[in-house]
This record gives structure tokens, sequence and C-alpha cells, in this order.
């Protein structure tokens, strides 16, 4: 054997990257770049505010309380979600399935007060048609209420998935990707609360 | 080489622009051969005529990365070089604004062109304004400024002799200006798809001398602009 | 998604006939069904460029196979060949056929990550080029504002007539994107997670460092795209205001938003490409390449700098004027990164061992081609003079001059040399050398009158030149072009026939035909359902051809290394 080929180090160093189970990697880099279709809505919508000097006249027509309820109601569903994450590793059966019912439940309160919100608004006039800021307003909103049903769908699965009695080793996987999902979501309405109801 | 394919320049900063062009040709030009004829050589140089062996080297040492990084610096010094001519150019075309006594609007629209000049008043956007379509007559030797409207979509006034080119965007009104250095007719043209029309939305620049011009705008521009509220 | 239990190795042989070939999770038959895809894809792609050919040349005659064309139609097939060919034919060709064939064969891995995933990611593309196909048939026609569908003319109907077909060009678009989204997070975590022992970062194939830079570029550029496309959808059909000048709205944001993904996007394509020629390079040339880690840097420096560019596109556009020199400065220093591939990839061959296969011709031939594209880059850089070349041909000849060498020199090199891994024989050499031959010629006889078109003045999407009697000297060029375009595609139907004549008939491959180091080649040709009998090991770098006092020139990375010099080879 000549030297040649030992220049090279023959055994691999230890290999971090390849630790990281792949649900785990794959589900951190669909959010960065879901974080960039928002960031892409928001970062325009800033830019717009400052080009027109503020849409605080628009703004005025939002029911920020409607707004602060829903941002309690996320929260909340976010430490529901972290509850259910907490029993699956504690291999609790009954709470999890609690806490990821509490969680479609909460989920499911958000989006009615949001479908509430969207008829008195449009009872009051006010139409995806109504300029920029209702351009925004139900744009960013709506496509944030997309990715909540897609998450109550997700927990529902997972749900069925407890019920199920599937391995635990399996059930705490997914309630843990699940979950990063269901608090991007919950991250992404913490941005458009004060973006939206508080200009 | 170029100069041969390209209209000739006839604005004060067309030729700025063309130097710039030819800075790029020369220096890309150079590593462009050097790299072309390395690959050929190197190429043809180890074409495998009898069984023979390639020269074991893997470029990873750094005596051999020098081969390819000090090029590689010194094509980012050249990069600087023409950022910074293309800076001077730039600057001197869009973002100067000289004082000028010509103000003309141009609006766009599918598919032609409006020159929109000041009447007896030399006000823009008052009631004697004088419009003409797709022709635009300007004097020689003297600055010129646009202001670019859109009324539907995005179109681009592009005038090849004036190296002058510039987006027309519905609903802000850009700034443009030159300085026309030879008396002529030259062609307009739209470079930005809007439509069915794009490839016909042609316009002409008439640069005439400092008598011509007062002349045309005496007749069509002033007269026009008499007779119009003569008739009210 | 597969992340708990792997099924059984030798369940492959109860799969039925449409388990295995028609809804397959195996990332092999997955990427021959994308090959198959992007090759129908391509057609439509050639097709629609062969009318515009004829029409800029002959514009007073019909196009013979079509008919006469309008003004209206030909901006159609102009915006429909640009969206084909970027997002239906490159990047389905490029990533979703090899990267989905050799990601997995090149790290070691039994399949993708999420084989299920994988799948769906497939169809979905399916579904976007049916979609796409669909909206050729709208009642106004497809989409004819152009493959950047700048707003407002892309916004508001009136202005193309256009409706429907509009908006099913934006639902294939963003199911393009769904897709690649899928396709990308399956490709990172393969390669970064399922990487056989010993197969290191800095031991990966460059071709899998050049996929997976792509897909990260896809992913994080793709996002506001996809907001965009959403926003674009709502102006149309809900009657919101984001890039509506007459109701507040901005059409420049549209520019920025598309831009931010569209210039990443061409690496995108680019870089895939240059892995396929890197992989061919040494295998041909018997020798390593040449500085590997500069490669990976510089291909992550690519990535990076692809972020803060965007904006060359748009120096006249009406942004802010003061914007323009730095992203000028971005743009051309660009070719820093560029430089360092391209001569590592030139000091490979110095004093190598060259077999001029057809893989190999296509190799050197797109990296010679793509020079032209690359230089030609930096006239648009400039921001100065981009003044004069914007919207004129010279930047379709500067795109041409690179997605071209990529896609198509790049991918035939490529086909030629996987071909007998994926399908088990060899394609005809002396058809493969008169396919290069032929191509590389009239691909440059399309092309270089271009440039000159372009330098002369003359824009783009322009239906036919006539209206300017300073473009009309240029006809000429227009007609060499066309005429070489014919012969280009002509050339395409003996290389169609080799490729159907070698599945069937071609010589018989064994399972490392090139004598290649990389881990396929340790595996049958084709290899079976869940690649690796035995999970692969891997000892070395990639590219170890012509080591020193070994008798064989070259030694698998998988090949442990007490053996003694003599028996090296196997
Ligand atoms: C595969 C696709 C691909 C690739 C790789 C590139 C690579 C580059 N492109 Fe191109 N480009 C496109 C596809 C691509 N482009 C497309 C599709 C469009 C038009 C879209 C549309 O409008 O429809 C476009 C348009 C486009 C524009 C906008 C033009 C306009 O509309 O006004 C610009 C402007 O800067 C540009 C620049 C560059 C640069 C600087 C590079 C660089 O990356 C090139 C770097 C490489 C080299 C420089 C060669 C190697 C280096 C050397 C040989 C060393 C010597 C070099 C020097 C001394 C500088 N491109
Ligand atoms: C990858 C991208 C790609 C490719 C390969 C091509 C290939 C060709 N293109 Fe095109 N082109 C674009 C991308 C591409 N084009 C884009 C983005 C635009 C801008 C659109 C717009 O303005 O909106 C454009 C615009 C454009 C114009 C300008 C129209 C105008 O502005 O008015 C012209 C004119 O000559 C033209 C001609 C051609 C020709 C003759 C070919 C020939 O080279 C074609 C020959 C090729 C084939 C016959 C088949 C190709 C096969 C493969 C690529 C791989 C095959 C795969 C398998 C077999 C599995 N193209
Ligand atoms: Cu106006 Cu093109
Ligand atoms: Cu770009």
């Amino acid at each position: 054997m000549g030297a040649g080929v030992e220049r090279i180090p023959v055994v691999a160093e230890t290999d971090h990257l390849r630790e990281i189970p792949p649900g785990k990697m794959a589900i951190w880099v669909f959010l960065a770049s879901e974080i960039l279709v928002f960031g892409g809505l928001i970062t325009a919508f800033v830019l717009y505010q400052f080009a027109h000097g503020g849409f605080s006249a628009d703004a005025a027509h939002v029911k920020w309380r409607f707004g602060a309820f829903n941002t309690l109601v996320l929260v909340t569903s976010s430490m529901t979600m972290i509850r259910a994450l907490a029993s699956a590793r504690a291999n609790d059966r009954a709470r999890t399935q609690m806490f990821l019912l509490l969680t479609v439940l909460l989920g499911c309160a958000f989006l009615g007060v949001k479908t509430f919100e969207y008829s008195s608004e449009m009872r009051e006039g006010f139409y995806p048609s109504s300029g920029m800021f209702w351009s925004f307003y139900f744009g960013m909103t709506g496509l944030h209420a997309l990715h909540m049903m897609a998450g109550i769908a997700i927990n529902l699965m997972l749900l069925i998935a407890v019920t199920r009695e599937l391995p635990w080793e399996f059930l705490r996987r997914r309630i843990e990707y699940g979950g990063l999902y269901w608090h991007f979501v919950d991250v992404v309405w913490i941005f458009l609360f004060p973006l939206l109801y508080l200009t | 080489m170029l100069a041969g394919w390209m209209p000739q320049s006839v604005s004060t900063f067309g030729g700025k622009i063309d130097h710039v062009v030819y800075l790029v040709f020369y220096i890309v030009g150079f590593f462009f051969l050097l790299t072309e004829g390395l690959l050929i050589y190197f190429a043809l140089s180890s074409r495998r005529k009898r069984p023979r062996r390639a020269h074991y080297n893997r470029g990873d040492t750094p005596r051999e990365a020098a081969w390819i990084l000090v090029p590689a610096l010194v094509i980012l010094g050249l990069d600087l070089g023409i950022d910074s001519a293309g800076h001077r150019a730039w600057e001197l075309e869009k973002s100067a604004r000289p004082a000028s006594a010509i103000e003309i609007k141009v609006v766009a629209k599918q598919f032609n062109w409006e020159f929109t000049y000041a009447g007896p008043d030399g006000k823009l956007g008052t009631a004697d304004d004088v419009v003409v379509e797709n022709e635009l007559h300007v004097p020689l030797g003297k600055v010129v400024r646009l202001s670019l409207n859109s009324e539907d979509v995005i179109h681009s006034l592009w005038i090849p002799n004036f190296r002058l080119k510039q987006d027309v965007v519905p609903g802000r009104a850009i700034p443009a200006w030159f300085e026309a250095t030879k008396a002529g007719t030259y062609e307009i043209a739209c470079s930005e798809l809007c439509g069915f029309g794009h490839y016909s939305m042609r316009g002409t620049v008439v640069v005439q001398t400092e008598q011509d011009y007062s002349k045309w705008m005496n007749d069509n521009v002033l007269h026009a602009a008499n007779s119009s509220s003569a008739g009210q | 998604m597969n992340v708990a239990i792997k099924p059984h190795p030798h369940a492959s042989h109860e799969l039925g006939f449409i388990r295995r070939y028609i809804f397959s999770t195996d990332h092999k038959v997955i990427a021959k069904q994308y090959l198959g895809l992007s090759a129908v894809m391509a057609i439509i792609g050639g097709f629609s460029a062969y009318i515009i050919r004829w029409q800029l040349a002959w514009p007073e005659t019909s196009v013979p196979g079509w008919g006469p064309i309008g003004p209206d139609q030909y901006n159609a097939i102009v915006t429909m060949h640009g969206t084909v060919m970027v997002f239906f034919v490159a990047m389905p060709f490029l990533l979703g056929g090899f990267g989905n064939y050799l990601i997995p064969l090149m790290v070691g891995a039994d399949d993708m990550a999420f084989p299920r995933l994988n799948a769906m990611s497939f169809w979905t593309q399916l579904l976007a080029s049916s979609v796409l196909i669909a909206s050729m048939f709208a009642p106004e026609g497809p989409a004819a504002s152009g493959w950047t569908a700048y707003t407002p003319l892309s916004d508001n109907p009136v202005y193309t007539g256009v409706y429907l077909g509009q908006d099913l060009w934006i639902l294939a678009s963003a199911l393009e994107f769904g897709a690649f989204l899928m396709g990308g997070v399956n490709f990172i975590t393969t390669a970064l997670n399922l990487r056989a022992p010993g197969m290191t970062l800095m031991r990966l194939p460059l071709f899998v460092w050049m996929e997976i830079t792509a897909a990260v570029v896809f992913l994080l550029s793709v996002g506001p795209l996809i907001a965009a496309a959403i926003m674009l959808l709502l102006d149309r059909r809900l009657g919101t205001s984001f890039f509506r000048p007459d109701k507040g709205g901005d059409p420049l944001l549209w520019e920025h938003l598309f831009w931010f993904f569209g210039h990443p996007e061409v690496y995108v394509v680019a870089l895939p490409g240059f892995g396929i020629m890197l992989e061919v390079m040494p295998v041909f040339a018997r020798k390593p390449i040449f500085g590997y880690k500069m490669i990976v840097y510089s291909t992550i420096a690519v990535g990076l700098l692809s972020f803060v560019v965007w904006a060359h596109h748009m120096f006249v556009s009406g942004m802010d004027p003061r914007l323009a020199t730095p992203f000028s400065i971005t743009t051309i220093m660009i070719s820093v990164p560029f430089a360092i591939i391209v001569f590592a990839m030139i000091a490979t061959l110095w004093r190598s061992s060259i077999r001029f296969t057809a893989p190999m011709l296509f190799a050197i031939g797109g990296l010679a081609s793509f020079l032209i594209g690359g230089v030609t880059g930096i006239f648009l850089g400039s921001q100065a003079s981009d003044i004069y070349m914007h919207g004129t041909y010279f930047v379709v000849a500067h795109f041409h001059y690179t997605m071209f060498p990529v896609t198509f020199f790049g991918g035939m090199a490529g086909l030629y040399f996987w071909f007998p891994k994926m399908f088990g024989r060899t394609m005809n050499e002396t058809w493969g050398k008169i396919h290069f031959w032929f191509s590389f010629f009239l691909f440059n006889g399309v092309f270089i009158p271009l440039f000159l078109v372009g330098i002369g003045g003359q824009p783009r999407r322009i239906y036919e030149l006539s209206s300017y009697d300073m473009f009309k000297p240029l006809q000429s060029l227009h007609v060499i072009a066309t005429v070489c375009a014919i012969g280009l595609f002509l050339v395409q139907i003996p290389f169609v026939v080799n490729l159907f004549y070698s599945m069937v008939h071609g010589k018989v491959a064994e399972k490392n035909p090139w004598h290649s180091n990389t881990l396929e080649w340790t595996l049958d040709s084709p290899p079976h359902h869940l690649n690796f009998p035995t999970p692969p090991r891997v000892y070395r770098d990639p590219y170890e051809y012509s080591v020193p006092d070994l008798t064989e020139d070259w030694l698998p990375q998988d090949q442990p290394p007490a053996i003694p010099a003599t028996s090296a080879a196997r």
C-alpha cells in the first residue's frame, strides 16, 4: 500500500449531524422556508406602511379586542401542546389525549373568533378589495388561518395515532414535530397581531 | 470590435456608458480567452493516446491552491475596478439632476408614447400644455429632463443612441435626463413586455438645432396652444 | 414519512407492478419518472422554441407544423417556453431526476429519508405540469406576461386579455414550488442524516454538495415568491391591491419578490449541472478533483451571495438609484467563487489522462459554453453597462449560455454517464459523440448571433422587428440563429432513437463500466430496491484516481484500506 493512499485519514471523525433524527431535521428545514413565506409578506407590509405613512386610519376598524383574545387562545394552545408532549414523554396516554384534544379545541376556538371577526368587518363594508390595509389584513390572516387548519388536522391525526396505541417511541417523535409546527403558527400570529391590530 | 455593432452614441453620457462596456469587454475578454485556452490546451494535451497514468495531485496544499486563489484575488480586484467605473457612469446618468430649461412629461400607455410640452406659460400641468404623440423633439446640446409616467402597465423608454433606458412604472413619476450631441432622428423602443403591441411601441426622437427647434416649438406647441385656447 | 420502521430488505419482491413502477416510493423509480416527465416537457419547451425562432426569422410566413401566429400568441408562447424550460425541464431534470437518483446512492443510503414524501413530490410535479398544459387550452390562451409575470401586466386581466390562463399559470407554479419544497426537504435530510458510516461531509461527492446547496438555496428563497403568488392570485380574484398602482399598490414589490427568488433559482439550476460535470470529469481524466475543499467553500459562497444580488435584474426598474452600486458589487463578486470552481475544473484536467467519451465531451463542452454565459453576466452585472444591455437580446443570449450548458450539456453528460447504472445497458458511443459535436456547434450557432442582436440594441419579447428601422439589419442574424436552431432540434432525433434503442438493445453494462470510485458504482446495474444489500462503509475521498503505487488507477470509496496494492482491483 503506497503512501499516497494513506495521505487522507481513513477513519472518519464522529459526525454529529447524522445523530439528528431525520424528521427533526426535515421539520426545521421546512419551517425555515415557511418563515420566509410570512417573512416576505410581513416585509412587504412594513415597507408599504412606510411608503403610505401608516395605516392607522384603516387599522382603527379592526377589533383589537378579538385579536387580543385570540392571541391569548393561541398562547394557551401552545402551552397545552407542550403539556401533550410532556405527557407523551411520561407515557401517560390519557393526559396526552386530553391535551391534544384541548389544543385542537383551542385552535377551533381561534378560527371561530376569526370567522366572526371577518363577518363583522365585512358587514361594516371592509373587504379584501377595500384598499391596501385590507388587502394585507385579509391576505395575511387568511394565510395564517389556513396554516391553523393544517395544524388542527395534524393534531387530530396525532390524536388518532395516540388513541390507536401506536408505540410511544413513534408517538413522542410525531408529537414533537407536530408541536414544532403548531408553535410556529402561533409565533406567526404573535407577529401579525401587533402589526395588524395595534398600528 | 463592439463599436461596429452598437448604434452610434449621441448623448453626453453615452460615451461614459460605452467606456464601461469596453472596460468589461477587455477584462472579461482576457480571462475568457485565458480560461478557454487553458481548458482546450489541458484537455488536448492530456488526451490518452497510449495507456498513460495521470499525475496524482489533489490541489489541497497551499502552494497548489495558490494557483487558483491568486488569480481569483486578481479577479476580485478587477471586479472592484469595474464596479467603480460603473458607479461613476451610473451616477452621471441616473443620479445627477443637471439644471435644465426644458422639461417634458412622458406618458407611456398601451401602445404609444405621449410627450407633453409646457405651453406658452412655460409650466407643465396647466391647461395650455401640448401633447405630441410618438415624436419627441429636443434641441441639440441642451439638457432635457423627462418625467416618465405610465397609464397602465410597466413600459421602458429605450433610446439606444442615447444609451438611455428607464422603466416607466405606473403609480410613480420617474425622472430621466439627457443631452443630445448630434442632430438627427433616432428611434425610441419599448423594452419591457407590455402586452400584444409591445413589439410596435415605437417612437422617435428628433434632435434639432436651436433654430429648427424654436421653429418647431412655435409652429407646433406655442401655436397649437394659442389656437386651442382661441377656439374655446 | 417512514421515520419509524424500515421494511424488510426483501419485502420489495412482493410488490405488484403498480406499487413497483407507478406509485413507487423507490427513489430510483421516482427519479426515472421525473426524467420522463421532464423529457415530455422538454418536447413542449423545444417545440415552443422552434415556433419562436421561426417567427423571428421569417415573420411574414406561417410556422410549419403550427400555423400563423399573432403578437398576443407570440407573447404567450415565449411565456410558456420560459416557464416550461426553467420550472418543468431544468429543475425536474437536474434535481428531480439526477438528484433523486444519485443522492441516496452516493451517500450510501437505502432510499430517501422520506420515500412517501418523495413520491408525493413527483405526483405534485405531474399535477403542476398538467395544470400548465391545461392552461394552454384556456379560452383566452395561456399566460402571456413573460415567465417573470411582471405586474400589473399579469395582475389586471384587461391588459393582456388573459383570464383563466394566467390563474392556471400561478397555480402551476405554486404546485411546482410545493413539489420541490418536498423534494428539497428530502434532499437535505437524506444527504445530511443518512450518510453511510465514514461518509463525512468532506467525503461527499461534489454532486451531492451542489444538490444540497441548491436545495437549501431553493427552500430559503421560494417563500417570498409563494407569498407573492398568493398575493397575485388574490389581486386577480378577490380584488386586493397588492400590486395594483391604481389602488395604492406597487408593481415594483412584485419585481423584488420575484427576483429575490428568481436569482437564487438560476443557481438552483446551475449548481446541479456543475455537479454533474464535476463527477464526470475526474472519472475520464483519471485524476482527483483539484482543490475539492475550495470547490465546496466556493459553492457555499455562491449560495450565500445569491441572496444579495437580486436587484441586478432591476437596475433600470425605477427603484432607488442608490441601490444600484451595492447590488452591482455583490453581483460581480460572484465571479470570484465561480472563477475558483471553473479554474479548479480546468486544473483537474492538467496532466491528466483523458478519454473523450460522450459524457466527457458533454461535460467539457458544457463548461466551455458556460464560460461565455458567465462572463457575459458581468456586462449585465455592471450597473452602467446594464443600462444598455437590460431587456435586450444580450440578456437572452446570456441566460441561454448559462442555462443551456448546465441543463442540456450537463444533463446529457449525466445521462450518458449514469445510463448504464440506470438501465443496465450502455448508450451507443459513436452516436453520442455525433450528438455532442452537432449540438455543440449548432447551439453556439444559435446564440452567438443573438449576442450581436442584443449589442445592436434589439429588445427581447419582440414579435417581429420590422417596425424599427435601426433593427432591420439584424434580421439576417435572426435567420442564422433560426437555421442553427432547427438543426439543433433535428439532431435530437437520433439522440432519442439512441436513447430508446440502447435501453433495449444496448451493450449490457457491468457494475462499474467507467471504473469510477463513488458508491453508486459498487451496486448492480441497475441497483435493486433498497440499494445496498450490506450497509457500505466509506474509507476515503471520492476522487482517488491514479494514486501512485497502485496497479489500478482507481480506488473505490468503500474499499477497505488494509488490502495490499496488488489486489486492489475488485
Ligand atoms: C443557470 C443560470 C444562470 C447563471 C449561472 C447566471 C450567472 C450570472 N448572471 Fe445571469 N441570468 C440568468 C441565468 C443565469 N445567470 C437568467 C435566466 C436571466 C434572465 C432572466 C430574465 O430576465 O428573463 C439572467 C439575467 C442576468 C442579469 C439581469 C440582466 C437584465 O435583465 O438586465 C444579470 C445582471 O447582473 C445577470 C448576471 C449574472 C452574473 C454576474 C452571473 C455570474 O454568476 C456568472 C459568474 C461566472 C463567471 C464570471 C465565469 C467564470 C469566471 C471566469 C472565467 C473568471 C473571469 C471573470 C472575470 C474577470 C469577471 N444575469
Ligand atoms: C433551461 C432553459 C432554457 C432552454 C434549454 C432554452 C432553449 C432554447 N431557447 Fe429559450 N428561453 C428561456 C429558457 C430556455 N430556453 C427563458 C427563461 C426565456 C425567457 C422567456 C421570457 O422572456 O419570458 C427564453 C426565451 C427565448 C427566446 C427569446 C424570445 C423573446 O424574447 O422574444 C428565444 C429566441 O430565440 C429562445 C430560443 C431558444 C432556443 C432556440 C432554444 C433551443 O436551444 C432549444 C433546443 C432544445 C431542445 C430541443 C430540447 C432541450 C432538452 C433539454 C433541455 C433536456 C432534455 C431532457 C431530457 C431528454 C430528459 N428562448
Ligand atoms: Cu410598452 Cu413594451
Ligand atoms: Cu440574476
